[in-house]
């Protein structure tokens, strides 16, 4: 099956599931959901059976890659991600019908649901694009199909303030860094005359680059994926849309969104790096970001007292690691010897969501349940639901990288990157964000085992749907895979 | 057979988890190991110079550009003592902890995290390869937090917890970039510890003088962290007095043993000359243990503290044998490991049920408990002798072997470790003298008027205590038990030192 199919069978799932949403009469819209996860694992089973082109004469191979394992990845990341957001949207839909019934009588109550569903999946398309894409005009088309879905996602919840002033900001910053993205394009078609990154490789290694000119293309287009992927002083966004956009969705940002930006940052800096005269003040720039994000991502997330603001900056400080591994690039002559940065993000990016997608699961559980989001929310958690709270305590264990976690994996092949690039300032930095991490991932467990219980709390059990303990279960199992054996997660790599 | 041993409390903590009877589960699991670990003493042989027994390997992860992991266990000498520790302390600890019923919150939990914490340790000292070292450790770093914050006491207690917690997590990741830098300046195709020694021997492939002194740097950082060496010793005592007894006595007894047994164990054959380099700043540091500590303690109002900082204090005799570098010094040092393990999980538990019967441990509010339960009364004097080093227990020629040690190799002069050992012997009037006055407040005098007269221990109770108690003397009369098996690993710690 050629690799495009994918992508194909992911946007007509979205266009199926509209169209039943208008035409057919359902009881329950959550059925709807339901079409989207089936076909998403059929979908993610064909990622193993993908055939690779014979021939790439056809000018479509210009946008698209080829015989590209790290693609793959990527797009199995999205449809993951996307699975379990539709698993949360679907436990959340409640909370969804109270913010968006229609106020007429006889309207069906869940008229506004359907989208719900379907948008995620176009969102999806676009991120497994994006993971393909080797052309200045299919990294924008496809980093835009993401970002227009999530511009109406985050504002979905159309009754509530909190939502629409979350939308109203993204909508207002995405399009600036869009406007970035584009003239930073702009300049470096400029500069090398081409939109292919494969022949921009070429013309930025020659001899006469334009050092000036292509520093200012790159600086705009890291200031545009900064933004992308939470990158200080870029970041300020995330807590406020992260707080005000329905859990659900926040999750699919925080991890969706970061990965298609990483893929996007490592495909646009390999021709840079490719350049013996830029390569140095690349890397400078990319630390100095990673330092400023590490900063301000793990020490800003220390005094936070909502969860989701809580979970947007440690999204930040991950955003930093990640960042952190990228100036990490170890010159031509050292490649090959180590684990190469893009296999570290990689294995960093797939770990973060096994974490952070639990914790949001958690997270959508408690809330359909108890109103607010505050930590306090969580107290007696341990009394009233084991379970979940031992979900939560693996994914912040992993979070925080605690060792026979993939997060620790991910942190260690940070470290490891750093300590031979020999980048002891990054290091320390890095040391610091971590140690802060111990921190505030425990302010979560002390919440939900420490504090101290009215008589007059509910105390019963918070029901987990089945799916959404399905999908806890599985997501413990492989961050603890992860952390034993990261290896099974890098061979998806190559 | 040794997997058996590190995968069993696990495995009955996950039990637990799934709902096996608590107290009933921990308590087998507990004692089989412990009976498995004495078989595992009795089957080894001593004279087998340096090299592993009961090795087991499984490769885990084999990938290009990185070094390879195994699962792998192993024992010589020196961690069969500290393996026998763990699982001697951790019988004990459960042995010692409150009834399901008696418990406040969830029994649980309170089990399941004692297995994790002290399988945590039985695992760090078996393992072979320094990742499962280093991550086994780490396994008890949660179940502390949660031990300390939900079932210890004192109002300060959450407080507490979060210290121990960020110290130790700090620490240990502090550790980890030491051990990173180590491993890949070493360029080791392995993470198996005895490859890494094996390829720091060779001259050739040996980390330079100057590097080394770095990773010793933070190696000592993040070991020292973990061993509460002065002066990053300031979450031990509130942790430990806070700590429910059985915590105390697993962390002050046997975990704490991690970082000193890491440093035998790595940092002195991996980076013999950092450590030379840096060794007068290590013999500064533990004056602050053995002195400074040493008067902090004597200060303490409250039986927790000051067994909490009596422990940070007795560190400080540890890393002086280690600092002699020679083998007397770090059979002394290793031994007194054990030593100190056993004597003050003994005192903790003495507290624990101190303050279970009477309500406090504070010097002022008791009295003369000698006269309601002499038996107790001598069984505390016993662990008070024993820790301050008496002649007769485990302490005392763990103790002495360490000061011969520093004073083995003297030349025409004396050098700066020998003076250290000379300012270093007053600490042993120090901790007389605490010990000593501990007794004498809390056991001899007349009764207080407000304290109340508890039943004295059944025999059954009695049992953890007279478990370590004649250990404490056992090993103290003929040391040779353990000496046996430590003299040849540190032996093989040395030779291939100098090859």
């Amino acid at each position: 099956m050629p690799v495009y199919f994918l992508e194909i069978i992911v946007v007509s799932l979205g266009i199926i599931m509209l169209l039943v949403d208008a035409f057919v009469k359902l009881e329950d819209k959550r059925s709807i959901a339901w079409i989207g996860m089936l076909g998403l694992v059929v979908t993610f089973g064909l990622l193993f059976r993908v055939q690779w082109p014979e021939s790439t004469e056809s000018p479509f191979w210009n946008f698209y890659t080829t015989g590209d394992q790290m693609a793959l990845y990527f797009k199995g990341i999205a449809i993951l991600t996307t699975l379990v957001v539709l698993i949360m949207a679907s436990d959340y839909s409640r909370i969804v019908v109270d913010q968006t019934a229609p106020p007429e009588k006889g309207a069906h109550p869940q008229s506004g649901l359907g989208e719900f569903f379907a948008l995620p999946m176009f969102a999806c398309a676009g991120l497994m694009l994006m993971a393909s894409a080797n052309h200045l005009v299919s990294i924008f088309v496809a980093l835009e199909t993401v970002t227009i879905a999530f511009y109406v996602m985050v504002a979905y919840l159309r009754r509530n303030v909190g939502s629409l002033e979350a939308g109203v900001k993204y909508l207002i910053l995405g399009a600036l860094s869009t406007g970035f993205l584009v003239y930073g394009f702009a300049w470096l078609y400029g500069m090398t005359g081409s939109m292919q990154l494969e022949e921009i490789k070429t013309a930025l290694s020659g001899d006469n680059v334009n050092v000036i000119g292509s520093l200012f293309a790159f600086s705009l287009i890291l200031v545009a994926l900064a933004f992308k992927v939470g990158g200080a002083p870029f970041h300020f966004w995330i807590p406020d849309v992260y707080q005000g956009a329905p859990t659900p969705i926040t999750a699919f940002l925080s991890v969706g969104s970061k990965a298609a930006g990483f893929i996007v940052l490592l495909r646009l800096i390999d021709p840079f790096l490719s350049s013996s005269e830029l390569v140095g003040k690349i890397i400078l720039a990319v630390t100095v970001i990673a330092v400023l994000t590490l900063i301000v991502g793990n020490l800003s997330a220390l005094p936070q007292q909502n969860f989701k603001r809580l979970l947007a900056y440690s999204s930040v400080a991950h955003a930093g690691f990640l960042l952190m591994a990228l100036a990490c690039t170890p010159t031509a002559s050292q490649a090959g010897e180590f684990l190469s940065p893009a296999k570290v993000i990689a294995f960093y990016l797939g770990a973060y969501l096994l974490m952070t997608l639990l914790a949001f699961l958690v997270m959508t559980t408690v809330r359909v349940q108890i109103p607010g989001e505050d930590l306090t929310s969580y107290k007696g958690l341990a009394k009233r639901s084991p379970f979940l709270a031992f979900a939560m305590i693996i994914s912040m264990a992993s979070l925080a990288g605690i060792p026979l976690t993939a997060g620790f994996f991910g942190k260690f092949f940070v470290f490891q990157l750093a300590v031979q690039q020999q980048q002891w300032f990054l290091l320390t930095v890095g040391l610091v964000g971590a140690g802060a991490g111990f921190y505030y991932y425990l302010k979560i467990a002390a919440s939900m085992f420490l504090s101290e219980q009215d008589p007059k709390d509910d105390i019963s059990a918070i029901p987990v749907g089945t799916l959404s303990r399905i999908a806890m279960i599985v997501l413990i199992a492989l961050i603890l895979i992860g952390g034993l054996n990261p290896a099974l997660i890098i061979g998806l790599l190559s | 057979m040794l997997e058996i041993i590190v995968f069993l409390p696990l495995i009955a903590a996950l039990a637990i988890g799934l709902g096996a009877p608590a107290r009933f589960s921990a308590l087998g699991a507990s004692i089989i190991t412990l009976i498995l670990s004495l078989v595992v003493a009795v089957q080894f042989n001593p004279n087998v110079e340096g090299s592993y027994q009961f090795e087991s390997s499984r490769t885990f992860m084999d990938m290009v550009g990185f070094p390879t992991l195994s699962l792998a266990f192993g024992i010589d000498g020196i961690s069969l003592v500290l393996l026998l520790l763990a699982t001697l302390v951790m019988v004990a600890a459960v042995l010692v902890s409150p009834q399901e019923n008696e418990i406040k919150g969830s029994s649980k939990l309170y089990y399941l995290s004692l297995l994790l914490i002290g399988g945590g340790a039985i695992g760090a000292f078996t393992s072979t390869d320094l990742f499962f070292l280093y991550a086994f450790h780490e396994l008890a770093l949660i179940p502390t937090f949660l031990m300390i914050g939900i079932f210890g006491h004192g109002e300060n207690r959450v407080r507490t917890a979060w210290t121990i917690t960020i110290y130790l997590g700090v620490g240990s990741l502090i550790l980890l970039v030491g051990l990173i830098m180590a491993v890949f300046a070493l360029g080791s195709a392995t993470f198996a510890i005895a490859d890494l020694i094996a390829t720091a021997k060779n001259p050739e492939t040996g980390i330079a003088a100057s590097q080394q002194t770095w990773i010793f740097a933070f190696l000592l950082v993040g070991f020292g962290i973990l061993v509460s060496l002065f002066p990053f010793h300031s979450w031990a005592a509130p942790a430990y007095a806070e700590a429910p007894a059985p915590v105390a006595m697993l962390h002050a007894g046997v975990l704490k043993k991690f970082g000193l047994y890491g440093l035998i164990r790595i940092a002195m054959p991996i980076v013999p000359e950092g450590m030379a380099a840096l060794l007068n700043v290590l013999l500064v540091l533990l004056l602050g243990n053995i002195i400074y500590i040493g008067l902090v303690t004597i200060a303490q109002k409250k039986l927790d503290r000051m067994l909490g900082y009596s422990s940070v204090m007795h560190m400080g005799y540890v890393f002086l044998g280690l600092a002699a570098f020679n083998q007397l010094g770090v059979s002394g040092a290793v031994l007194l490991m054990f030593a100190h393990g056993v004597s003050i999980a003994l005192l903790f538990a003495l507290c624990g049920w101190i303050r279970k019967n009477y309500g406090t441990v504070s010097f002022e509010e008791l009295g003369g408990i000698a006269s309601q339960l002499p038996k107790l009364g001598l069984l505390f004097a016993f662990a008070a002798f024993a820790s301050a080093g008496l002649p007769g227990f485990a302490n005392f020629a763990a103790e002495v072997s360490v000061f011969f040690g520093a004073f083995q190799d003297t030349g025409e002069s004396l050098g700066w470790l020998q003076w250290t050992t000379i300012i270093a012997l007053w600490g042993v009037v120090i901790s007389a003298v605490y010990m000593l006055r501990a007794f004498r407040n809390l056991f001899l005098g007349t009764p207080e008027k407000k304290m109340a007269t508890p039943a004295d221990m059944t025999m059954t109770a009695r049992l953890p205590y007279f478990l370590l108690l004649a250990t404490l003397i056992a090993v103290g009369f003929v040391p040779e038990i353990l000496n046996q098996f430590i003299r040849p690993a540190v032996e093989g710690l040395f030779l291939v030192t100098a090859g």
